[in-house]
């Protein structure tokens, strides 16, 4: 809990990483001479590069932190993320959907939908996306500038300005190149700097199997940890599928069946993956189609195994947490000293006869829940034996009953990594939220200038107009982001609030993409209308619906307190992880039955011949024969969806 | 665009590599995680990616590994 100090070998390591990023950004500089170069880089990049970034622009707070924590406190079923709710979505997107993205023409996904339907359309999407990319990139932002000054003590102002500040610089130089190419840079960097972290994690608790026996006995009774309220089969933590099937009671993550496979598998796996400009704009940037279309291919294979990157650290936090004997728990939420002081005196006043009093006053300085057995023994042993005030205070610490599940990567670092491997951890996990933030910007940057600026405010101005505006509204996006990051800084699992925001947006999206790719009879108004209603309807359910446990208000169900009634147990899921699933399925079925109930009521105002190249019926196949077996799409992706497969057998 | 990635990567890790290596030689005390001088071991894995990404720029100047 005390701020680490960095050796000069960790500063070495950050600076060398902070100094080819931006190297990397100068470089390219002296290519972008056009707006195409800033925002697009001219359709010129190579698969394996665009592959990587697309994995990596995904890998931001998203993944490391949060992913951490959901396998905290979700166990391997957090795994479905990218087994159920990643790779089969990015195989549909390389085989199917590429094609008509490539093939197009369109400068982004947006103006895919402006090329298939109409302005309205695609202005709608555009102002969605832009909204979300800044959220991601503030919430990512948020939890990095949270934990370095968590572990080590920089002013979070500083941090998120300076870090900002960096990708900024690079992005500002080198475009979508630059972001591309630093997001493969900082993929290596991600993998190789937590890697030895996992290892010696995993060497720590006893390998897998002492893991597992570990996860057991917590899953009966993770009360005894505060873990969870309730206690579930052995196998809750350690088998991906089988506590699903249970039902919403059996598994920490509050979910069935149902909602895994079609409300994360396919409403919010399909949603993002497929129609997210933020990856798909890597694919887009490949020098050709077989390039595009292999794009997601390529990512799929480090996707599919990052979980024992990524959730595996969670899981193994848990493990360490339930043996004394490691000195390890999955830190507290953040206390003030201020509160710990006053906490301590409260401790070496109690009358160890009567600790009941005390255990509540350490709470209520504290401000959170805490342990009360542990509390109570710990004022009996500071009577038995007088104890330092900094002994108590680590008492106190360990006895918190809540845990700030987004530390846990944060926390094993600072248990395994002697200075240098520290340094090289640490300039990864910034990695990681860099490529995240320079993704989103990028993103954002594009849709801004081509979609909004260009297409409905100044359309008719030269392309060194337009370049310009590019650079500009860089500046202006990562000033968003830094707002937004502010904003964000009062919510504890950024994981959720991504969902939250991904299901207002993405959801409902999807569904318009698939009837404008796959049915040609789908109508512009319609079209709108459907995706207009999805919105509108995630909306609506989300101010109607709550998690148990959670106060109506930004988490939900706040229309409820507008009106002054109580929420009706209808409107209760059993976690958040379910309100998401259900409100991204129900935002889909809106969007899904508008479209396809005003398509048939209105008539049709394009042409077939119009439509070449953006319906699936209407645009000639392409053919794969003069393509090696082993790059053509629907090859691999047939043997990675196997391969898929296999794995969820085995974590079953 | 004119810049093969693997020149950064390559140098980057190379870099890092030599550095924890180095550090993990002689401060074998301060570089222990459970048992390991883990600076060493890694400092030379990162080191050996390094100059693979860096051979592979060389060699291959334009046909990058799967393209």
């Amino acid at each position: 809990m005390q701020p680490i100090h960095l050796a000069w070998v960790d500063y070495t390591i950050l600076l060398a990483y902070v100094a080819f990023v931006l190297g990397i950004g100068w470089a390219l500089a002296r290519y972008m001479k056009s707006s195409a170069d800033f925002l697009t880089s001219a359709r010129s990049i190579p698969t394996w590069v665009t592959g990587l970034a697309f994995i990596s622009a995904n890998l931001g707070a998203l993944e490391l932190v949060g992913m951490a924590a959901s396998g905290a406190k979700y166990g391997i079923a957090t795994a479905h993320f990218y087994w159920v709710g990643a790779i089969p979505a990015m195989i549909f997107l390389a085989v199917f959907m590429m094609p008509f993205y490539y093939g197009s023409k369109a400068r982004s996904v947006p103006e895919y939908l402006q090329m298939r339907f109409n302005k309205p359309v695609m202005g709608l999407n555009a102002i969605g996306f832009a909204i979300m990319t800044v959220f991601a990139s503030g919430i990512s932002m948020n939890a990095l500038a949270k934990l370095l000054n968590q572990l080590l003590g920089w002013n979070y102002h500083f941090a998120l300005f300076v870090c900002s500040g960096v990708v900024l610089l690079y992005v500002l130089k080198g475009g979508l190149t630059s972001a591309i190419y630093t997001e493969v840079l900082q993929f290596f960097m991600i993998v190789l700097g937590f890697a030895p972290v996992v290892y010696l994690g995993l060497k720590d608790v006893g390998g897998w199997t002492a893991m597992t026996t570990k996860l057991h006995a917590v899953a009966q009774n993770p009360m005894a940890l505060d873990l969870n309220t309730k206690s579930f089969a052995p196998d809750a933590w350690t088998s991906a599928w089988k506590p699903l099937l249970g039902g919403y009671d059996a598994n920490p993550m509050g979910v069935n069946v149902f909602a895994i496979v079609f409300g994360l598998g396919f409403v919010l796996s399909f949603g993002y993956w497929c129609t997210n400009f933020l990856v798909v704009q890597r694919a887009m940037a490949a020098k050709n189609m077989t390039a595009a279309r292999n794009t997601p291919i390529v990512a799929a294979i480090p996707k599919m195994l990052f979980p024992a990157l990524v959730i595996l650290p969670g899981m193994l936090a848990v493990a360490l947490t339930a043996m004394p004997d490691k000195n390890y728990r999955i830190p507290p939420p953040i206390i003030a000293p201020e509160a710990y002081t006053q906490a301590v005196d409260i401790v070496k006043s109690a009358n160890p006869a009567d600790s009941a009093a005390a255990v509540k006053a350490v709470a209520d300085a504290l401000g959170k829940k805490v342990n009360a057995g542990k509390i109570t023994a710990l004022i009996a042993a500071n009577a038995a034996t007088k104890m330092s005030d900094d002994q108590i205070k680590q008492g106190i610490y360990n006895d918190v009953a809540e845990y700030d599940y987004d530390s846990v990567i944060f926390s094993l670092v600072k248990k395994y990594c002697p200075a240098g491997l520290l340094g090289l951890a640490l300039t990864a996990l910034l990695a990681s939220f860099m490529s995240g933030m320079a993704g989103n910007v990028t993103a954002f940057n594009t849709v801004w200038t081509y979609n909004l600026y260009q297409a409905f405010f100044v359309p008719d101005k030269s392309d060194a107009h337009y370049f310009w505006m590019g650079k500009f509204i860089t500046v202006v996006g990562i000033g968003l982001s830094i707002a937004c990051a502010y904003f964000a800084r009062q919510y504890n699992n950024a994981m959720d609030i991504i969902q939250l925001v991904f299901g207002f947006v993405n959801a409902p999206v999807f569904a318009t993409f698939l009837f404008g790719m796959f049915w040609k009879r789908t109508t512009s108004i319609a079209a709108f209308c459907g995706l207009f209603g999805g919105i509108a309807g995630s909306t609506v359910f989300h101010a109607l619906t709550i998690a148990t446990g959670n106060v109506p208000g930004v988490k939900g169900a706040y229309l409820w307190s507008i009106l002054g009634h109580e929420v009706p147990k209808s409107c209760i899921f059993p976690s958040e992880m379910a309100q998401n699933f259900w409100l991204a399925t129900f935002a889909f079925c809106v969007c899904f039955g508008l479209t396809l109930v005003l398509s048939l009521a209105t008539s049709r105002t394009k042409t077939d011949e119009q439509l070449k190249g953006l319906v699936y019926s209407l645009t000639p196949k392409i053919v794969d024969h003069n393509v090696p077996v082993w790059q053509r799409p629907a090859v691999v992706g047939t043997v990675l969806l196997i391969a898929c497969v296999i794995l969820n057998i085995i974590f079953w | 665009m004119g810049l093969d990635i693997r020149w950064p990567i390559g140098l980057m890790f190379t870099f890092i590599g030599v550095l924890l290596t180095g550090y993990g030689a002689i401060n074998s005390a301060g570089s222990q995680s459970l048992g390991m001088n883990i600076n060493l071991i890694w400092g030379v894995v990162l080191l050996v990616f390094g100059l693979l990404m860096l051979l592979g720029a060389a060699r291959g100047g334009k046909t990058p590994p799967s393209a």
